[in-house]
C-alpha cells in the first residue's frame, strides 16, 4: 500500500529549477488560487477547493494523471493531507503534499552563491521562490552585510552561522511596500548597524544609519537612484555587481506609484535608468530585489544579468523617449500589492503586528514591477 | 454576543479542513432556513466559509470577530423559498417603500427574517420579528397603521402577511422583491 509523502519547499524548489514536470492539485479556494500559485515551467494545475473533496475525489479522478508525481497544495497543510490520502486510497501512487502549505512556500528562501569577489569574499543571493523577492548576503573577512532582508531572519542567521560569519551591516535599499523588512529584527538579534535611505525614512519611528552616497561600509558603494521610491539607492559591490533594488529588474522596471506620487517619481525613474545607470560600466552584473517569472531564474536558481544585456533585452530600458516612457509606465501598472499600505506602515514602525498578521499582509503575488 | 441561532459548532483551535468538515456535518442535521453559528480561530476560515456556502447554496450572513474568535453565521439553503408561489395579494415594491420612507410616513416595517440575517443588515426603521415568532408577538405590532412585512426574497413575508391578515391586521403589504435587492440605507447591529 502506498502512502502520502511530504514534499518540502526546498525539494519543490529543486524540481522547479531542474525543469521537472509536476501535477499540482491546489485545493485552496478559487480566489486564493487565482491570486497566487506555485509557478513551474512544466507544471500542470488543477484547482479544486478541499471543501468539495471532503467526501472523496471520485468526481475529479479522471482529471488526475496516473503516472506522474502529484503534489497536493493547500494554505497550511491539513487539507492537502486529507486530499492526498483520498488520492492514495483511490489507488494513485506518487502522491505528495506540500509541507507547511503555501504559508511555508511563501517564506522559504533558496540561497545561491553568485560568485567569489575580486577582493576576498563572496556574494550570495537568497531567492524567495514563492514571492519573487531577492535578498543578499556579502561576506568578507568573517563579517557579513545583508541587503533587503525578508522578515524570516532565522534563515540568514543560520546561513551566517554555517559559513561562520558575523552579520555586521544590514541595508534596505528602499522602504519596501511588498514585503516586511527583516532589517530591524536582524539588527536587534545581531547588533548590526541598520541602514536606510533617509528620504524614505522621514516617518520612521526608530533610529537608523543613513544610507547615502559615500557611506562607509566595506565593499559597498551607494548610488542614489530614486524612482521606485524617493530614497531608492543602488548598491555597487566590489566594482562588479549592481544591486538595483526595485529600480531595475531582469525583464521589467520598478513601479513608481506605491506612495501616491506616480507622476513625480516616474521622472526620477527615467533619470535613474537612462542617465545614472547609463554612465556605469556596462559589464556590471545586475542583481535586482525581485524576479517576475521563473523563466528569469538561471539553472542554479540565481537571478542576474549584465547591464549590457539588460539594455539590449529589457523592454523598460528601450523607451529612451521620455514621453513614451512615462506613458508606458502609467499604462502598465499592475494592481497595487495586497495590503501595501499596512506593509509600509509596519516597515516604518508606525504599525505593530504579529507574525500571523504579517503573513496575511504578505499574501499573494509580488507586484513591484511595471509590466507583469 | 447573543444572536439567536439553531445550532452552534465549536471549531476553535482547529486547522483546516476541520472547521468546514464540522460545519458540513452540522448542516446535515439542520432544517432548511435554520441558522448555524460556527466559532473558529483559523483566519483562513473566513474566505473558505464564504466560498463553501455560496457553492452549496447556503446563505453566508456574515461574521463577527471577538477576542481572536471568528463567529460565522450561515443560513441553510432553503429550496422551498425559491419555488414557492406568493399568495398574499397586497404588495409594494422596494422602491415605493423607499419613497414612503423618504417622506417620513408613519408606518411599521416588520422584518421577518431570522435574527442573524437582520443583525448583518436591515432597513434602519425595521423591527425584527422572525416568522417563527410572529404569532406569539402580535401584540408588538400596531393594528391601525400601514404595516410592511419584508424578508429576503418575499416568501417568508408572504406567509407573515397572510398570518397578520388572518389576525385582523387590515393594512398589511408584502414588500417585493425584498431585502436581497434593497438598495436603500442598511443598518448593521454592533456586537
Amino acid at each position: 500500500m502506498m502512502s502520502i509523502k511530504p514534499m518540502s519547499a526546498k525539494e519543490l524548489t529543486q524540481r522547479i529549477l531542474n525543469d521537472h514536470s509536476l501535477f499540482v492539485l491546489d485545493v485552496r479556494n478559487e480566489k486564493a488560487f487565482q491570486d497566487w500559485k506555485i509557478e513551474g515551467m512544466h507544471f500542470e494545475y488543477l484547482n479544486m477547493p478541499y471543501f468539495d473533496l471532503i467526501d472523496g475525489i471520485d468526481h475529479i479522478i479522471d482529471q488526475i494523471p496516473e503516472n506522474q508525481d502529484i503534489l497536493v497544495v493547500c494554505a497550511k497543510q491539513g487539507s492537502s493531507e486529507m486530499v492526498a490520502q483520498h488520492l492514495v486510497d483511490a489507488g494513485l501512487e506518487h502522491v505528495f503534499f506540500l509541507e507547511g502549505g503555501m504559508t511555508y512556500w511563501g517564506e522559504y528562501l533558496h540561497p545561491v552563491k553568485i560568485a567569489d569577489l575580486n577582493e576576498k569574499g563572496t556574494i550570495y543571493q537568497f531567492v524567495r521562490m514563492g514571492k519573487g523577492c531577492l535578498s543578499y548576503m556579502i561576506e568578507s573577512n568573517g563579517e557579513a552585510i545583508v541587503i533587503d532582508p525578508s522578515r524570516m531572519i532565522t534563515q540568514y542567521l543560520d546561513f551566517a552561522e554555517d559559513i561562520q560569519v558575523q552579520i555586521r551591516y544590514v541595508i534596505d535599499t528602499h522602504l519596501h511596500a511588498d514585503h516586511i523588512s527583516g532589517g530591524r529584527l536582524l539588527r536587534d538579534e545581531t547588533g548590526a548597524r541598520y541602514y536606510l535611505p533617509p528620504q524614505d525614512a522621514e516617518e520612521v519611528q526608530f533610529t537608523f544609519e543613513p544610507l547615502v552616497e559615500g557611506v562607509d561600509i566595506p565593499l559597498v558603494e551607494a548610488l542614489y537612484s530614486p524612482g521606485h521610491t524617493i530614497g531608492s539607492t543602488s548598491i555597487i559591490v566590489d566594482q562588479q555587481y549592481l544591486l538595483t533594488g526595485d529600480i531595475l529588474f531582469i525583464a521589467s522596471v520598478g513601479r513608481p506609484d506605491l506612495a501616491g506620487k506616480a507622476n513625480e517619481w516616474s521622472h526620477d525613474l527615467y533619470d535613474s535608468l537612462y542617465q545614472k545607470y547609463k554612465q556605469l560600466p556596462f559589464d556590471l552584473i545586475v542583481l535586482p530585489a525581485h524576479f517576475g517569472k521563473v523563466a528569469e531564474l538561471g539553472q542554479d536558481g540565481s537571478v542576474q544579468a549584465t547591464l549590457d544585456e539588460l539594455y539590449k533585452s529589457n523592454p523598460g530600458l528601450k523607451l529612451s523617449d521620455k514621453q513614451r516612457f512615462h506613458q508606458t509606465v502609467a499604462e502598465n501598472l499592475p494592481p497595487q500589492p495586497h495590503a501595501y499600505q499596512d506593509i509600509r506602515h509596519t516597515n516604518m514602525g508606525i504599525q505593530k503586528s504579529n507574525e500571523a498578521e504579517q503573513r496575511e499582509m504578505e499574501m499573494g503575488p509580488n507586484r513591484c514591477a511595471v509590466h507583469d | 454576543m447573543n444572536i439567536k441561532v439553531n445550532h452552534v459548532i465549536d471549531a476553535k483551535g482547529m486547522a483546516c479542513p476541520m472547521p468546514i468538515v464540522k460545519t458540513k456535518k452540522g448542516m446535515d442535521q439542520l432544517e432548511s432556513g435554520d441558522v448555524m453559528q460556527v466559532e473558529a480561530t483559523d483566519q483562513g476560515s473566513i474566505a473558505d466559509m464564504q466560498a463553501w456556502s455560496n457553492k452549496n447554496g447556503h446563505q453566508y450572513l456574515g461574521n463577527k470577530q471577538i477576542e481572536g474568535v471568528i463567529h460565522h453565521f450561515i443560513r441553510k439553503a432553503s429550496e422551498v423559498e425559491v419555488k414557492q408561489e406568493k399568495i398574499y395579494p397586497h404588495t409594494i415594491t422596494n422602491q415605493n417603500l423607499q419613497t414612503k420612507l423618504n417622506a417620513n410616513e408613519h408606518m411599521l416595517i416588520v422584518d421577518v427574517r431570522e435574527e442573524a440575517e437582520y443583525h448583518f443588515g436591515h432597513i434602519p426603521q425595521a423591527m425584527s420579528i422572525p416568522l417563527g415568532e410572529l404569532e406569539s408577538r402580535l401584540d408588538e405590532c400596531e393594528k391601525d397603521v400601514d404595516l410592511y412585512v419584508i424578508c429576503r426574497t418575499g416568501n417568508r413575508s408572504d406567509l407573515a402577511a397572510q398570518l397578520l391578515a388572518d389576525k385582523g391586521f387590515t393594512q398589511v403589504r408584502n414588500v417585493l422583491p425584498g431585502m436581497h435587492e434593497w438598495s436603500g440605507l442598511i443598518q448593521k447591529e454592533e456586537v
